[in-house]
């Protein structure tokens, strides 16, 4: 059995915060990004990115970047459109979101790029 | 038809409710019941009496029965259907018409469908197996407060299941011990914590005080993780006074979500709960203590299938459904049946699963299935791959127990969802590849690797005793 361990996370800290769905597996890799892209793609959602400053991440509405992707299946489109963002907003989070249209809530949402600590 | 002339004495229930022709309306209220008669009695009367007693006859004829129509206000039974494997219990299908319930009343319906008729001594053993609740009907009822969606939005945690933990023990924490326990589960990565269902207001730890330093836990994790979080205060109390007054209460904390136990509380005190949840905002987490005495013996009592249809007319956000994997009983299939139920807007008839009708709830929201009891990180693959997304898994010794304590084993259970999650989304079998998908993350999370190490060994492997009912049990 492996030696006991303290749980690091502290108010004071904030690579302790976390980012909702992923945010507890090790950074996703770009092959491992296209592939969840690939899933919202498959399940007919609409990609979008969205954005923020860090101590703005609790809020329910982060700024779009642009509109949702209507219609786009293209992986290297969304992801591109996520490098935008990214470069635009490097002190931000950004956020890749799944939006299932027909039941009118995000099927899939994870941050890919995270703000410098 | 009977006659419009009056004879007074002892009828046979046959003549007048066993109706095989009878052409189903819309609007009809209809039941399927699993009967046992006593010997001697065939099966068209036993289903005639049924009809008769959980709808408008008593024991005799009497006058005032002349000065109305029963033909039309009358239930009857319409169809009759061997039980798979079973020689000497009977499906009897029974309709009622919809003028026999009270509008948005599940009280008024059970006072009837579960009534006077289950101690009847015609029939030795009775159980309601489901309901078909008419549309016109389903939309007299509020249903859930807030639903999956509202309940998505609300929290902002998507595309995954949510993770719960009931804290432990169950009973004879101090209120600042308990919070201490909900704050560590909190932090190390759950969306919420519960209040075991026997905890209200104990001696040891009062609700108000509890209710203090459940918050204050939720706040600083929140403020930690910057994640939502909650944790299910259980108003369930003596009184509806005291009911509310505990919800008041939670609501001025902020707190997001309470708990409520629908069955040993009653369905007036739920139903009446349930709306103060959608006019405050607040979510409501269903607990389901005594669902075991009425449902697990197969030839008495009531399914669970219909328990689900009522909470769901009633209103609750989250209801415990079983795990099918963890300590607790239930049969796969029959276990999806009554999730489809929670959850689906439009179930079809599926005997496989056990549903004996379609089933359409309009508008109506959906709540998440809540899968609790004896289940562990090792548990993860299949459980996702049982429920899929819109579920809360609750882990409570799967949190509590680990060895480094419940940060580490909220962590641990996080990591592992998150793991399955992506994998499954990546085309991988959830139920084939567990292991490797849960060696790989454990690989990179030392609390995981510790609660593999820890819980490889459990398994609750025992027989199902309420099966579905098919020709070799």
């Amino acid at each position: 059995m492996s030696e006991m361990q303290d749980y690091k996370s502290k108010l004071s800290d904030p690579s302790s915060r976390r980012f909702e769905t992923f945010s507890y597996l090790p950074a996703l890799t770009e092959e491992e990004i296209r592939k969840q892209v690939q899933y919202i793609v498959d399940q007919g959602w609409q990609p979008a990115v969205e954005h923020t400053e860090p101590e703005n991440a609790m809020d329910q509405f982060w700024y779009m970047w642009k509109l949702p992707m209507f219609g786009e299946t293209d992986i290297d489109t969304v992801l591109a459109e996520a490098k935008k963002c990214h470069d635009a907003y490097p002190e931000h989070h950004v956020k890749l979101i799944g939006y299932d249209w027909k039941r009118q809530v995000q099927g899939l949402a994870f941050v890919i790029y995270r703000a410098p600590e | 038809m009977a006659s419009r002339t009056y004879n007074a004495g002892v009828k046979t229930y046959r003549d007048e409710y066993w109706e095989p022709d009878y052409q189903i309306k819309d609007s009809d209220l209809r039941a399927c019941f699993k009967v046992v008669p006593q010997p001697g009695v065939d099966r068209e009367e036993a289903a005639a009496a049924v009809a008769a007693e959980s709808s408008t006859a008593t024991w005799t004829y009497v006058w005032t029965d002349l000065m109305t129509d029963i033909e039309y206000y009358k239930g009857r039974a319409y169809k009759i259907e061997d039980v798979p494997g079973d020689d000497e219990a009977f499906y009897a299908f029974i309709a009622y018409p919809i003028d026999l319930f009270e509008e948005g009343s599940i009280v008024n319906v059970f006072t009837s469908l579960v009534g006077n008729v289950f101690g009847f001594k015609a029939v030795r053993m009775l159980r309601l197996e489901d309901v078909h609740f008419p549309l016109a009907f389903v939309m007299t009822c509020q249903g859930p407060p807030h639903g999956i969606k509202s309940e998505r939005d609300k929290l902002s945690k998507y595309g995954r299941p949510l993770l719960g933990g009931t804290l432990k023990p169950k009973l004879g924490l101090s209120p600042k011990n308990y919070g201490r326990a909900c704050y560590e589960a909190l932090r190390g990565g759950l969306d919420f914590t519960k209040d075991d269902e026997n905890v209200n207001s104990q001696p040891f730890l009062r609700w108000r005080e509890r209710f203090d330093y459940i918050m204050e836990a939720i706040d600083k994790a929140e403020a930690e993780t910057g994640e939502r979080k909650g944790h299910y205060l259980n108003v369930t109390a003596a009184t509806p006074e005291e009911m509310y007054k505990r919800a008041e209460y939670a609501k001025e904390l902020g707190a997001p979500i309470i708990m409520h136990d629908y069955i040993t509380a009653g369905f007036c005190a739920h139903q009446g709960l349930s709306h103060w949840c959608r006019d405050n905002g607040m979510l409501l987490h269903i607990h389901r203590a005594m669902h075991a005495v009425l449902d697990r013996n197969p030839k008495h009592g009531i399914h669970f299938r219909v328990l689900t249809k009522i909470l769901r007319l009633m209103g609750g956000d989250q209801l415990h459904t079983g795990t099918v994997v963890g300590k607790l009983e239930g049969d796969r299939e029959a276990t999806l049946g009554w999730v489809d139920l929670l959850r689906e807007r439009y179930i079809k008839e599926d005997r496989s699963r056990g549903l004996f009708f379609d089933q359409d709830f309009g508008a109506m929201p959906g709540a998440f299935a809540v899968a609790s009891g004896g289940i562990h990180v090792w548990h993860m693959p299949a459980l996702l791959s049982i429920f899929g997304d819109d579920a809360v898994f609750q882990f409570g010794g799967g949190t509590l127990g680990h060895p480094w304590g419940n940060a580490a084993g909220a962590c641990a259970n996080r990591v592992a969802l998150e793991a399955c999650v992506k994998a499954r989304n990546e085309g991988r079998d959830l139920e084939k590849e567990g292991k490797e998908i849960l060696t790989e993350a454990g690989s990179k999370s030392p609390e995981l690797k510790a609660a593999m190490e820890t819980w490889k060994e459990v398994k609750f492997e025992f027989d199902t005793v309420d099966k579905l009912d098919t020709a070799h049990r």
